[in-house]
């Protein structure tokens, strides 16, 4: 369900590291919006600037140049204190490798979003259940992380990432540590709790197989959006390239 | 969060066994090696602390240690007992002499002569007889260490390397071709010269010792009510020329003497501070290992909202748990050291100072390690986290 209300706004964003011969300018001018509601894929070769636009959407990298304004914050301009908390606040994260603590169980870790929020530990618990519950973990919640398949830590991670109610899903490379089959369940569960809420969810990923989720693909390279497609669109594109390419072999 | 934190260092077998050992380890050495060492050295002057009723020990200028006895003129216990203020002053002899044990076999011992009046410096704890033997003629009291070791004696005479038994009370010795009928026993601290000691009355002793016009080893002083002790103490100095000290003073000239003339303290030192090492280096860097291989669930605490504070809380947490129990483990070990092996194969003895001391290096060691890791996650940033 896309809505029209912006949620995030992205204009002429710069984003350097280093300095000198070093100097690697990982975002040259990025000019985005996402809509509420919204799920926007960023897709691009690797270097081309994703990890650095959702880091500072998210608000755990500060910008250079541009504008940012996020469910009506900048983040940039919040003290590292502030941001901190606007993040614990208003952003879940769902990770690559998932980082649940292998020590604790899944009900500890769904919850920690909301312990680091000194939300009482019962009723942090009892929301992180409700979580698992949804997303198909129910009498799961005293197991390991490591006793429990890829697919199914995702889905802790699903739960740790909502678990707070964030109005900003990030999700980077969600798929990728999982099998075909399993990734489409995940992203088909995000999708289906995100559009529920009314949540923007960002989405970086490599994996076209999972294209059709989004509602709309940004496309980077060096540091620079080159267009905004639809998922067919975009596997359109991607179809033709790779015949191109197939031809050229030949 | 404290008791994810928690979890996690527990969860985490192999390091947390590893930090534990390592710190247990630590404070096992420095906690018993310093426990040695206060024992060995609290044994150098075992006869002051056995002797609590004189308030001033009167001893030759030249003495350096409660052992090492100058004897003094006789006369210096009347000049003593002249000196105002002195409510009462009693002689005491110390010296090495031979004694010959029943089956004809020689051994040295360390002779104390009390006085014949009061007893003053008689052993304050007997488990045979009384100390009111010692006005029989003859009689001696021999201590529990001699008694089953060093003076014990051949079940079989025949066989004097085979099976012994220890001496009993009415058994005879001989001291300088005269006899010593053991009268008691006591228990005294062992001393740190590790030879039987004897009891007997001052002039018995002297009689047991070569003929010499000086055969008094120490005067034992007790101050009027009326008269300061350190008043006193400068009286007698002044008026004797004898060298005067209070109990705390002799023991602490005896210990410094050990300390300044053995290589005791460098070698117990060697060993507190290999402990102190061992304890860096094994549960420091394991404490740091653990600390590093927990970045990413930091760096994803951070990105959810974690303030850097809060992470470093729960890193001191970790560390000040794992110090807690690794500073129990190690003074708990330490204790059953000193609390089984008996006092005479061991000097251990475990002041109230020793656990702070080893509290003291462990929450170094941990502090340490601790900053080092905090260090590593106050500069985590927390976009890291996306990099896979």
């Amino acid at each position: 369900m896309t809505g029209h209300r912006t949620a995030i706004r992205c204009a002429r964003i710069t984003k350097t590291f280093g300095s000198g011969e070093a100097v690697v300018h990982a975002l040259r001018g990025i000019d985005l919006e996402v809509r509420c509601g919204e799920m926007m894929a960023l897709v691009g070769p690797s270097g081309c600037g994703k990890t650095s636009l959702i880091s500072i959407m998210a608000g755990l990298l500060q910008r250079d140049e541009g504008e940012l304004e996020v469910m009506g914050t900048d983040p940039g301009a919040l003290s590292g204190h502030e941001r901190t908390k606007w993040r614990g606040a208003n952003v879940g994260f769902i990770f690559q490798q998932f980082n649940l603590i292998p020590q604790v169980s899944i009900l500890e870790n769904a919850a920690v979003p909301l312990l680091l929020r000194n939300v009482p530990r019962r009723e942090a618990h009892d929301r992180a259940a409700a979580l698992l519950r949804e997303v198909g973990l129910a009498g799961r919640e005293n197991s390991r992380p490591t006793k429990l398949s890829g697919g199914q830590q995702q889905r802790v991670a699903i739960a740790r990432a909502l678990v707070n109610e964030p109005r900003i899903l990030v999700c980077d490379e969600p798929t990728s540590a999982l099998d075909g089959a399993t990734g489409q369940r995940v992203m088909g569960l995000i999708r289906e709790i995100t559009q529920r809420e009314d949540r923007v969810v960002i989405l970086v990923t490599h994996d076209e197989r999972i294209y059709h989720f989004a509602d709309r693909i940004a496309h980077l390279d060096d540091g620079r959006v080159t267009h905004v497609s639809t998922p067919a669109e975009a596997l359109a594109e991607s179809a033709a390239r790779m015949g191109e390419a197939a031809t050229a072999r030949r | 969060m404290r008791s994810i934190a928690i979890k996690m260092l527990f969860g985490d077998s192999a390091k947390f066994y590893g930090i534990l050992l390592g710190l247990a380890f630590a404070t096992l050495l420095i906690a018993q090696q310093s426990s040695i060492f206060v024992g060995l050295m609290s044994r150098t002057y075992a006869l002051i602390e056995e002797t609590p009723q004189p308030d001033l020990w009167v001893v030759d200028p030249t003495l350096l240690f409660v052992d090492d006895t100058k004897p003094m003129q006789v006369t210096a216990l009347q000049r003593v007992r002249s000196v105002q203020g002195v409510l009462w002053a009693v002689p005491m002899y110390k010296s090495l002499l031979v004694a010959k044990l029943p089956n004809g076999s020689r051994q040295l011992c360390d002779v104390v002569g009390v006085d014949d009046a009061s007893l003053i410096g008689a052993p304050p704890t007997m488990v045979q007889g009384s100390v009111e033997v010692l006005r029989n003629p003859d009689t001696v009291i021999i201590e529990t260490r001699g008694q089953r070791g060093r003076l014990a004696q051949p079940v079989d005479l025949e066989t004097p390397s085979g099976p012994k038994r220890k001496i009993e009370v009415g058994e005879l010795l001989e001291l300088n071709e005269k006899r010593a009928v053991i009268g008691g026993i006591a228990e005294t601290t062992p001393t740190f010269q590790a030879v039987p000691t004897i009891y007997t009355t001052y002039s018995r002793a002297i009689s047991y010792a070569p003929a010499t016009r000086r055969t008094l080893s120490m005067v034992l002083v007790k101050a009027d009510p009326s008269v300061p002790i350190a008043e006193l103490q400068r009286r007698i100095a002044r008026e004797t020329e004898l060298s005067v000290y209070t109990p705390r003073e002799f023991a602490w000239m005896t210990i410094e003497f050990w300390m300044k003339q053995t290589g005791i303290p460098i070698n117990f030192g060697i060993a507190i501070a290999l402990g102190f090492l061992v304890g860096v280096a094994i549960a420091g860097q394991m404490f740091y290992n653990f600390t590093l291989d927990n970045l990413k669930y930091f760096g994803a605490m951070k990105a959810m909202g974690a303030t850097t504070p809060r992470l470093l809380g729960l890193v001191a947490l970790q560390g000040l748990v794992a110090g807690a129990l690794g500073l129990g483990m190690g003074l708990g070990a330490t204790s059953i050291v000193g609390l089984t092996i008996p006092p005479d194969k061991l000097a251990f003895k475990m002041t109230w100072h020793i656990p702070i001391i080893a509290a003291g290096a462990v929450i170094f060691i941990v502090v340490a390690s601790s900053a080092f890791s905090m260090r590593r996650v106050a500069k985590l940033d927390p976009a890291e986290v996306f990099q896979g």
